[in-house]
């Protein structure tokens, strides 16, 4: 195996472990990997990740819907305003710095962390 | 449900898939505590919820991307196509986990990732090219 090959299986297997457990495409693990191990740019890294994701969290989704955790209905409710909002963001993405909006994303992480805890 | 509750879900799966397009992430890290708090799923429920949501997601955003010429898609395929083993013991350990340590790891990895994209919103503006010559 071709140490690319094991380097992009090694990022599969802990974004699909990720992805499992916490119900999150992965990005968090692929994103920063994509950057560090391959020098990609910030952009590609996450135009790359979004493409993964999509496979990933599908088959997740099945996973967990094999468990009869998956609620259709309530993922459309939530998933919908999210597709708009990810056009939204990714032409954003191409036009502003994203240093305000990295510090509203973290400060909003934390209330609802919060808010899951207490 | 609510007027208030659905007004909450509505909005922070648009601010899910804002963040997803601007950082590369499905936005799970918002649409999970959103369906706890707004649609009343337990974590486990949330988390299963938010996978199905994420896929329509980020199709779309790497779809977008796409069009930016920002997504390398042999690399994806491949990194996707490797993903079952690690997916499949995710899924499994998610189940295993009780409630309350399942919700306590998330948060933490919430803090986590806020902390990274904090540091990511403070730090010095990255240097222009090497200026050449």
């Amino acid at each position: 195996m071709s140490s690319r090959l094991a380097r992009l299986a090694v990022i599969a297997t802990v974004a699909g472990s990720f992805s499992g457990l916490f119900g999150v495409g992965g990005g968090t693990i692929i994103v920063p990997l994509l950057i560090l191990w391959f020098g990609y740019g910030e952009r590609e890294a996450t135009g790359t990740s979004l493409g993964a994701i999509a496979i990933i969290a599908a088959l997740a989704a099945g996973a967990h819907g094999l468990y009869g955790n998956v609620d259709p209905v309530k993922a459309l409710l939530i998933g919908l305003p999210a597709v708009g909002g990810v056009v939204a963001g990714t032409a954003l993405q191409q036009r502003i710095s994203e240093r305000v909006v990295a510090g509203a994303f973290a400060v909003v992480l934390v209330v609802s962390a919060l808010a899951l805890v207490f | 449900m609510e007027l208030s509750d659905l007004v909450g879900a509505l909005a922070i799966g648009l601010a899910a898939g804002m963040a997803g397009g601007l950082v590369g992430v499905g936005g799970g890290v918002l649409m999970v505590p959103g369906l706890v708090i707004f649609l009343g799923e337990s974590q486990l429920e949330a988390e299963a919820t938010s996978l199905l949501a994420i896929v329509g997601v980020a199709a779309v955003g790497a779809w977008r991307q796409n069009g930016y010429g920002n997504l390398r898609l042999s690399d994806a395929v491949v990194i996707g196509v490797l993903s079952p083993l690690g997916v499949l013991v995710g899924t499994v350990l998610a189940n295993a986990l009780s409630e309350r340590v399942l919700a306590l790891s998330f948060a933490t990895v919430q803090v986590y990732f806020a902390y990274r994209l904090a540091r990511r919103a403070i730090a010095p503006t990255a240097p222009p090219e090497a200026a050449k010559g």
